[in-house]
Order: structure tokens, then sequence, then C-alpha cells
């Protein structure tokens, strides 16, 4: 297989490549703020709970 | 003092007090209907005076206009009664609610839907439609902004009382228009280029069977889970 | 029942955190599998040449905005009524990732539109109903978010959603009316004619990926909020997270 051939996408490269970069940003927002906003929530629970015991 | 007042008779009351209401309020009746007038009239200002292309565009125009003239006019539907406290009493009266909320739905149509009906002619001809077209802009409007009040009362009551409800209130209901939008101005397109516009006519009025039953209901049950 | 045990925060949160692991594995992996199979296996379209991989983002992009308001209106319907306070919480996590889902499939639908159509945008029937999906689900956001009172703002965007998704259907359907008024055959359709077993393999790996994905990020995002609700309550502090 080519790979400048399999980039270039037929020469349609923006749109496809573009549709594939747009759904990449799209979900990896929508999992890495909620999991970044869960991890600190985990990480100040498991400090209380050290304080606490 | 008439706690056994008939359901009809206690309808007729609210019906008659809310008109009393508006017409001692008459800004509150003239303010949508200046708007309607004045949007449609910028029109022709924005896209020039070619009567060919004004009667393309006139079933469209007349048709937003509408859905925003009644849109200006739902903010006022229930906040009065909200900072007077009428609206808890109307809930809490052995009616059903639903009924009560009806006759408010019917005085805001009497109020900002029924002009529209009245003054669209003198705009249809403003905008050189064909008299086809300014009849079929009539009926569309007879039937679909009962549809807007009845719709546009679930939204107020929703939101009532929340800050910035105006424009909320507009991203909530204007999608839920469209179906009127595209039914209304189809017909008239329909009628005045010669075909027969029944079918957007009767679909048209199987939207306002349904709302008429369910909104009136919604919009009382909105209203419990908004002053709870 | 087990089902309303469950429906308790106390244990839905760790349930949630037993099978998260689960989920978001299987997500990556057929996520991979899909993205193999599109790119690489599947071959290009007679007519629509390499476009057609936009495709592999796009539909599944698309069925899942409205799976998820369809499941949103569902879990509105239950909230209201037996009074779940859960559902709530699983209608605002979807709220944001459906809507995700909704801008994905029009951005990528007019990614697709230009070398199909020759435009950026078409009023086709399917955009324009995508599009009003997405003024619905902002639509819910903004009246969820403006209400402060959490019961209130429950059971208003309840109360709306249910309102949508009945009007859905006709929206649907007066669009696609409109559209052939309007536009007699000028567009090409969008689903083609047929579609060939090495299209429709990645197409429905996709899809299910993109479901997988979903239950995932909601499962975070709802241990997120109840996080949020519960930091007080006495079974969080004894778990310890």
């Amino acid at each position: 297989m080519n790979w400048a051939e399999f980039f270039n996408m037929g020469g349609h490269a923006f749109n496809v490549w573009g549709s594939y970069i747009l759904a990449f940003v799209i979900l990896g927002l929508n999992i890495w703020l909620p999991l970044r906003k869960y991890r600190a929530q985990q990480r100040k629970i498991r400090q209380q709970h050290e304080t606490a015991s | 003092m008439t706690h056994n007042l008939g359901l009809l008779a206690s309808w007729q009351r609210v019906l008659k007090r809310e008109l009393l209401l508006a017409y001692r309020q008459r800004n509150d009746i003239l303010t949508p209907l200046i708007f309607f007038i004045i949007v449609i009239s910028l029109f022709p200002l924005g896209v020039g005076p070619e009567p060919e292309i004004l009667r393309t565009i006139a079933p469209g125009v007349i048709w937003v206009a509408a859905l925003l003239a009644t849109l200006l006019s739902l903010a006022r539907l229930f906040n009065n009664e909200l900072h007077d406290g009428t609206l808890e009493q109307l809930l809490l009266t052995p009616q059903p609610a639903s009924v009560l909320v009806f006759a408010k739905i019917v005085s805001h149509w009497l109020t900002t839907g029924l002009p529209l009906v009245l003054i669209s002619p003198l705009l249809a001809l403003s905008l050189d439609m064909s008299s086809t077209a300014l009849i079929y802009t009539m009926l569309t409007l007879l039937l679909g902004t009962p549809i807007l009040s009845l719709i546009g009362a679930i939204g107020a009551a929703l939101t009532l009382g929340l800050r910035g409800g105006g424009v909320l209130l507009a991203l909530l209901i204007l999608p839920l228009y469209i179906p009127v939008l595209i039914f209304s101005t189809g017909a008239i397109i329909a009628a005045s280029n010669g075909f027969s516009a029944e079918g957007h006519l009767s679909l048209i009025g199987a939207y306002l069977i349904i709302t008429l039953i369910f909104a009136p209901w919604v919009t009382s049950y909105a209203l419990r889970v908004s002053l709870d | 029942m087990i089902f309303q045990k469950y429906a308790a925060p106390k244990y839905f949160y760790p349930l949630a955190g037993k099978c998260l692991p689960w989920f978001g594995t299987l997500a990556i992996l057929t996520i991979c599998a899909g993205l193999y199979l599109g790119l690489f296996v599947a071959p290009p379209d007679y007519q629509q040449g390499e476009t057609v991989r936009i495709m592999f983002i796009h539909v599944p992009a698309a069925w899942m905005s409205m799976f998820i308001y369809a499941m949103m209106a569902g879990a509105a319907a239950i909230g209201l009524v037996w009074k779940i306070k859960l559902t709530d919480t699983f209608i605002t996590a979807s709220a944001a990732i459906g809507a995700s889902f909704t801008l994905l499939a029009l951005l990528t639908g007019s990614l697709w539109g230009k070398p199909m159509w020759g435009a950026w945008w078409v009023w086709d029937a399917r955009l324009t109903s995508e599009l009003i999906l997405l003024f619905l689900y902002l639509g819910f956001m903004s009246l969820h978010s403006a209400i402060d009172d959490p019961r209130r703002a429950s059971r208003a965007g309840a109360i709306l959603l249910l309102i949508g998704v009945i009007n859905l259907p006709v929206i649907h359907y007066s669009v696609e009316w409109w559209n052939t008024l309007h536009q007699p055959t000028s567009v090409a359709r969008i689903d083609g004619p047929r579609i060939h077993s090495s299209i429709l393999t990645p197409l429905l790996i996709m899809a299910v990926a993109f479901k997988l994905f979903y239950v995932s990020v909601v499962l975070i995002r709802m241990r997120s909020s109840i996080l949020d609700n519960e930091a007080d309550s006495r079974w969080l502090q004894e778990q310890g997270a």
C-alpha cells in the first residue's frame, strides 16, 4: 500500500481527514474534560479520607 | 363564596377577567402588533422594492414575523400573575387548573393572534400578494396562531420567573414552531400556484387539535413545577 | 426490586465504578477495529470514491444524536412518573455528549456535502432535521442550567424533553415534506442505493463503538455528579471513593 496515496484520499484529503480530526477532537474533549474533573474529585476525596483516619 | 361554580362559568370568569385586564393595558396588545408591522416593512427595505421578489418571499416573511411577534408577547403571559400571587390562587382552585389555564391561552390568542390575522391583509397587499395568497395567508394565520399561543404557553410556564427568560423562551419554543411555519407557508405557496392547499390545511388543523388537547394540561403541570 | 436498589446513588456509584473499565476498554477496542476496517479495508466507493470514508463517522454520529435524545426522553418519563433522582443525573450527563454527536454529524455532513453536492451546506431534509435537533439539545441545556433549584430544573427539563420527543417526528416529517416541495431531485441521496458489506461492517462497528464510548462517558459524568451532590453523605465518607 502506498502511504502518499492513502493520505491523499483521492484528492479529498481535507474533507476525509478533516472529518476524522473533528471526530477525534470532539470525542476527545468529551472524554478529557469529564475525566479531568473526575480525577480531581477522586484525589480530593482520597486526601480527605487520609486526613480523617 | 362560589365554591360550586360550574366549570364553564369559572372558565368564562377567567376569560372575562383576562380580557378586561388586556383592555386596561392596551399597550400590551399594540406592542406585538406594531412589532409585526415593523418587521414586515423592514424586508422591502432590505431586499429591494421589486414586486416579483417581494411576492415570492411574502408568505415566509409574514409567517416568521408572526412567530416573532407571538414570542414577544409570551413573556407577559403569566408574569404579572406570578408577581401578584394570583397564579398560585389559580392553581389552588377546586376547578382543574388546565381549564383555567386554557382560558388564559384563549385570551392570549384573542389579544395577540387575532389582531395579527386582522392586520395581515394590509401587509399582504403591501408585499404585492395575489388575492388567493392573501386569503390563504389569513386562513393559515387563523388556524396557526392558536397553535403558537398553545405551545408558547408551555414555554412561558417552564421559564416562569427565570432570569433571561425571554431569550431562553425563544430558544425553547422556536424549534417547536417549525412545523406550523412549514405547513402554513406551504399552503400559501401551493394555493397561489393554483394547487390544492387542502392537505396543508388539514395538517395544520390536526396539529391544532393535538395541541388544543395537550397544551393546557402540560402548561398547568409546568406551572405547578415552576411554582413548587 | 433490584432496579430500584441500584437507582440509589449509594449502590449505583460503586456499580458504575465496576462497569466503567469494561466499557472503556471495549470502546477503545471497537473504535480501533472500526478505524482499521473503515480506513484500510473498506474499498473506495465506485461513485463517491474515498469520501465514502466520512460516512463511518457521519452516520454513526447522526444515529447517536437521535439515540441519546431518545434515551434522555425515556429517562425523563421514568423520572417524572417514579420520581427517581438518578434519572436527572443520567439526563444531564447525556445532554452534552448528545449535543456533541449532533454537532459532529452536522460538521462531517458539511465536509461530505462539499465534494458530493458542491456546497458546504445544502438544505437537505436530513441535515435540516439534524440542525433542529441541535437546537432542541441547546434549548434543554440552557433551560436546565437557567434554573437554580435542582428539583425544578430536573422536572422542567423532563417536560421539555418529552415535548421535544413527541414533536421530533412531526418536525422531521414536515422538514422532509418541505424539502421535496422546494428541491425536487437536485440533490443526491446521502445513503446511496445499496450498501456493500465491506462498507456496512465498519459502519456497524463504529456505531457500536460510539455507543460504548457514550456509556463510558456517561458513567464517568454520573459518578462525578454523584460526588458533587453527595459530598457530605456518610456512605461516601466510609467508602473513601
